[in-house]
C-alpha cells in the first residue's frame, strides 16, 4: 500500500491508488496498464478527451465493472476485496444524471443516505443542512424533475457529500452547464479540498478546468501521458502552458477555448 | 454556493455496518420502491385491469365452453372464473416480476441503477431488498384484485386469505428473481418486447393459470409435458392450493428450489466479478 504526504504533512494512505490497470469491452483495449495514485487532501484533475477512458476508469473504481487486471486501493482498501470499506469512503458524481426525476429531493437524498445506512433523523438534519448551504432549502419537497440542469447537478453533489466521504469522485460534473454554474460548482468543491479535507478526483475534458496548482492526471487512449503537478506536466513537455502541454501530449492539433475539439 | 460547513472535517469512519443499518438500507429501498409505484398510479390501475379483463369477459365467455370437474383442493363443482382467480394472482406477480426487471433495465439505461450498486452495502443484499420492495409492490396488487374479486363472486375462505400470503410471497420471489437474472441479460430497453414474447406469455399459457393440467394432458401430451418444466405452473399451484387452506408440497418445494436457482444467477450476474455486466458498456457512460 502506497503511503503520501497529505498538505498537513502527515504520511497518509493514498486517497486513491491505481496500479497496472487493464480493462477492456472484447476485443478492444480501452485502458491499458494504468497506474497513478492521488495524494489525500488535494485536489487532482483527470484530463482527457471524449474515449479517452475517464468513465471506464470510474466504473473500475467504483466497482461497477470489475477489475480483472491490476488493483484499486481507497484510503489503502482493496475495492476488489474490502469493497464495502472502499465504497464507503467514496462519493460519487456521474456524468449521466442520477436523480430520480419522479422523486422529490428530499426523497433522493433520503434514499441515498438509507443505501449508506443513515437513519431518518440523521439524515434529515444532513440533508436541511447540505440544502441550506447550496440556498435550496425551498426546494427539498420540491419534484426532482422540476429542477435546472444546475440545480439537478448541486443536489447530486450535496448527495455525493451526505454520508461524508473522504474521497469525491466527480465525472464531467459540468458538462452541460452554463459558465456561471460551471464556475460555482468548480469553486465549492475547490473549498471542500480546503475547509474539509476532502480529497477530490475531477474527470473533464476542459483544459480551463485546470489550476496551477492542481495535480493533473492526462489520459489518452487508455494511457496515462503524464502524471505530476502541473508546473511539472508543462516543464517535462517544454510547453508553455498545460494547453499547450495537453495538445502536444495527446497529438491533437490544436484545442479551442473550453477545451472542446 | 458553499458546502464548506456542511459537511465538516472528514471524521474517522467505523468498519461495517450494524443490524440496524442493513434495515435501514432495506426501508429506504422499500419506501423508494413504494414511492415510485404510488407516484405511478397508472401503473397500478393496468395492472388490475389485465387480470380483471380475464375474469370479467374471458371467464364469462368461456364459462359455458369450459367446464372444470372436481379437482383438489376444490370439493364441489367450481364456476371457471373460480378456477383462474388463482392464475390470475399468478398473472399479476409474473408481469409485476417482469415489470420490476423492466424498470431494472430502465434504471441502468438512464443511471439510477448506479446509486444502488455503488452503496457500499453487500451487493446480494442490495439485490435481494429490492426484490423484496417488488414482492411487497406486487401482493399490494394481488389483493387488491381478490377485493374486486370478491363482488364478482369469487370467494374463497377468509383463511384462504391469510395463507395465500406466504405463496404469494415465495412465488413473487421465485418470478422477481427471474425478472432480475432475465434484467442482466438485456442491453437496452427495446429488447424488453422479446421478454414479452418468448417468456410471459408462454410462461403463462402453458401452465394450469387457465385450464387444468388434466385436460392439458388429454389434448396433447407433449405441452402437458411443457407445463410441467415451466416454473410458474408450481407457482399457480401454490397460490391455488393456499386459497383454499391447503398445502401442496411437491409445488413448494419446486418453487423454493426455482427461486434459490433464479436469485443465485441474478446475483451471480449483477456481481461485477462474475456477471455479464462488467463485459458490456451498458452503463450509459462514455468510455
Amino acid at each position: 500500500m502506497q503511503h503520501v504526504k497529505a498538505n498537513n504533512g502527515a504520511s497518509l494512505p493514498a486517497a486513491l491508488e491505481v496500479s497496472g490497470v487493464n480493462h477492456s469491452y472484447g476485443q478492444k483495449q480501452v485502458l491499458s496498464d494504468i497506474s497513478f495514485s492521488i495524494a489525500p487532501q488535494r485536489f487532482t484533475v483527470l484530463l482527457g478527451l471524449n474515449g479517452a477512458g475517464k468513465t471506464t476508469l470510474f466504473s473500475l473504481i467504483t466497482r461497477l465493472y470489475s477489475t480483472r487486471h491490476g488493483a484499486i486501493r481507497i484510503f489503502g482498501h482493496d475495492v476488489g476485496r474490502e469493497t464495502g470499506e472502499a465504497l464507503r469512503r467514496l462519493g460519487i458524481v456521474f456524468q449521466a444524471r442520477t436523480l430520480d426525476l419522479d422523486l422529490s429531493v428530499y426523497q433522493n437524498l433520503s434514499y441515498h443516505a438509507s443505501l449508506h445506512g443513515i437513519g431518518r433523523r440523521e439524515a434529515l438534519s444532513r440533508i436541511k443542512s447540505l440544502l441550506a448551504q447550496i440556498d435550496m432549502s425551498d426546494r427539498l419537497y420540491d419534484k426532482a424533475r422540476s429542477l435546472s440542469g444546475g440545480q439537478m447537478r448541486r443536489i447530486e453533489i450535496a448527495r455525493a457529500l451526505l454520508h461524508r466521504p473522504p474521497l469525491l469522485l466527480l465525472d464531467e460534473a459540468t458538462v452541460g452547464l452554463d459558465i456561471r454554474s460551471r464556475a460555482e460548482i468548480l469553486t465549492t468543491i475547490r473549498k471542500l479540498v480546503v475547509t474539509d479535507g476532502i480529497s477530490v478526483f475531477w474527470a473533464t475534458h476542459l483544459i480551463d478546468e485546470v489550476e496551477e496548482s492542481d495535480h493533473v492526471i492526462i489520459l489518452d487512449k487508455g494511457r496515462v501521458l503524464a502524471d505530476g503537478r502541473v508546473d511539472e506536466v508543462v516543464r517535462s513537455c517544454g510547453a508553455s502552458s498545460i494547453r499547450e502541454a495537453f495538445t502536444t501530449l495527446s497529438g491533437v492539433a490544436s484545442v479551442p477555448a473550453g477545451g472542446e475539439r | 454556493m458553499t458546502l464548506q460547513s456542511a459537511t465538516g472535517p472528514v471524521p474517522a469512519i467505523e468498519r461495517g455496518f450494524s443490524a440496524r443499518q442493513y434495515l435501514v438500507c432495506l426501508k429506504g429501498i422499500l419506501t423508494r420502491e413504494g414511492l415510485r409505484f404510488l407516484n405511478q398510479r397508472e401503473r397500478f390501475i393496468s395492472s388490475l385491469v389485465r387480470p380483471l379483463l380475464w375474469l370479467f369477459v374471458f371467464a364469462a365467455g368461456f364459462r359455458q365452453v369450459l367446464g372444470v370437474s372436481i379437482i383438489p383442493p376444490y370439493k364441489t363443482y367450481v364456476l371457471y372464473e373460480v378456477y383462474i382467480t388463482p392464475g390470475l394472482c399468478g398473472m399479476i406477480l409474473l408481469f409485476s416480476g417482469m415489470q420490476s426487471s423492466l424498470s431494472m433495465v430502465y434504471d441502468r439505461e438512464m443511471g439510477n441503477m448506479r446509486t444502488l450498486l455503488v452503496s457500499p452495502f453487500p451487493r446480494w443484499f442490495l439485490l435481494v431488498s429490492k426484490l423484496l420492495a417488488g414482492v411487497s409492490v406486487s401482493i399490494m396488487q394481488v389483493y387488491a384484485f381478490l377485493a374486486i374479486a370478491w363482488f364478482w363472486g369469487v370467494k374463497p375462505p377468509w383463511t384462504g386469505y391469510v395463507l395465500v400470503l406466504p405463496a404469494l410471497f415465495l412465488s413473487g420471489m421465485m418470478l422477481c428473481s427471474l425478472g432480475m437474472l432475465l434484467s442482466s441479460m438485456i442491453k437496452q430497453l427495446e429488447n424488453f418486447a422479446g421478454i414479452m414474447n418468448f417468456v410471459i406469455f408462454p410462461m403463462y399459457f402453458a401452465s394450469p393459470a387457465l385450464y387444468p393440467l388434466w385436460r392439458i394432458q388429454e389434448s396433447s401430451p407433449l405441452l402437458h409435458k411443457i407445463c410441467l418444466a415451466n416454473p410458474f405452473t408450481y407457482a399457480v399451484e401454490l397460490i391455488r392450493f393456499a386459497l383454499y387452506g391447503q398445502v401442496d408440497w411437491g409445488s413448494l418445494m419446486l418453487v423454493v428450489a426455482f427461486t434459490i436457482l433464479f436469485l443465485g444467477g441474478a446475483i451471480l450476474a449483477y456481481d461485477p466479478s462474475t456477471g455479464l455486466l462488467g463485459r458490456k458498456q451498458d452503463t450509459g457512460g462514455n468510455a
